[in-house]
């Protein structure tokens, strides 16, 4: 039997096939899915913030896209995935309201979009897909077994990237 | 560096954040009330300062349909505020001001219109109390409405207390029998310190 583990806010977890990965409502937050293919070994995490090192209060390391996704990748190792085989799929980022002035703080869905990249970049992992950005929330569902992130939003089609 | 810490909130500071969401919740019952030329029974405003976690499942899932208006907030405090409530909710408060049934799965322009119009007097009367209160100087922007899952539009104020700590500070307030409203006032740290120092503290 297969059960779906639930990734809160500024969270993540590690699972191995069958079992699935889920975080609901993700709104300008980032969903990163990573895979280990031959293991079948899968990591979700749920970032918030960019950035660790522009942020005082930084003990809470799955909080931060830099921090979170090179613990997400310790994890998995730990489990047993190799780090030379993994495989990313990022959704998120979006911008929820509409506003004329572009602050920072509005721009952050943006920001943690480029973060996530940047540090999975850093890590050699390569990016197969993305559905980021817009301004809606996503639901993500991640299969560790064949790699499908399933990504479902209010009025929407579901998606499988 | 800022005397608050949303982690470690002592008790006296927690009981001044507390009135002072008390106090904006019933100034925006009253402007709701003549709004709708109607009265409006306001439960007492439950104040709680919440982990990240628990956020999405206090308004029935992660999942649940909101509407969510935000504003940003300028002046002697910056930061912004967000009120939510959930779609139906939403929907009985525009029947009531426009005196008409919403029909179909969508909301149409006209009442998100609406909807944003009663967001904007809401919170700004909230607004006005704490401008009274601390003698701060407070403008609110224009509003921005999203209607989509909770756990999304609540990513937005979490985000901002993100870079703070890693708690929310949620006022839920009742305003019909089973129609609840929530307000999230997220100034930044400073913006704290400076209202609690117009208070006194």
């Amino acid at each position: 039997m297969s059960q779906t583990i639930k990734v809160g806010m500024a969270d993540l977890n590690v699972c191995k096939s069958p079992d699935k990965l889920t975080t609901l409502g993700l709104g300008s937050c980032v969903g990163v899915a990573i895979r280990d293919p031959i293991t079948q070994i899968g990591g979700l995490a749920h970032v918030m913030l960019p950035n660790s090192k522009t942020i005082k209060n930084n003990t809470n390391i799955y909080k931060f896209a830099d921090t979170g996704i090179e613990e997400l990748v310790r994890l998995m190792v730990l489990q047993g995935a190799s780090r030379s085989r993994m495989v990313a799929k990022i959704a998120g980022g979006a911008q929820m309201f509409a506003f004329q002035n572009k602050s920072d703080m509005v721009r952050v869905g943006e920001q943690n979009v480029e973060a996530s990249k940047a540090k999975l970049k850093e890590l050699n992992i390569p990016i197969l897909a993305e559905d980021t950005g817009k301004n809606y929330g996503r639901t993500v569902i991640f299969s560790p077994e064949n790699g499908d992130l399933v990504i479902r939003s209010v009025g929407k089609e579901e998606v499988i990237i | 560096m800022s005397r608050i810490d949303l982690d470690n909130l002592n008790q006296e500071f927690y009981d001044v954040l507390r009135e002072i969401g008390n106090i904006g919740a019933g100034n925006a019952t009253t402007a709701l009330a003549q709004m709708l030329g109607c009265k409006v029974d306001m439960a007492v405003p439950q104040v709680r300062l919440l982990e990240f976690s628990e956020v999405g499942t206090i308004m029935g899932g992660e999942e649940q349909i909101m509407a969510g208006i935000y504003l940003m907030v300028e002046g002697d405090i910056t930061g912004s505020i967000l009120f939510l409530l959930n779609k139906e909710s939403a929907r009985k408060l525009i029947a009531k001001l426009m005196g008409m049934e919403s029909v179909g799965e969508d909301l149409s322009e006209m009442e998100q219109s609406a909807l944003k119009e009663i967001g904007n007097i809401i919170t700004a009367s909230y607004l006005n109390s704490l401008s009274m209160l601390t003698q701060l100087v407070i403008y609110p922007s224009v509003p921005a409405l999203s209607i989509d899952m909770a756990g999304a539009i609540l990513s937005v104020p979490a985000i901002e207390f993100g870079t703070m700590g890693d708690k929310l500070l949620l006022i839920q307030t009742q305003f019909f029998e089973g129609l609840d409203g929530y307000f999230i006032l997220v100034p930044d740290l400073d913006s704290y310190d400076k209202i609690l120092g117009a208070l006194g503290m």
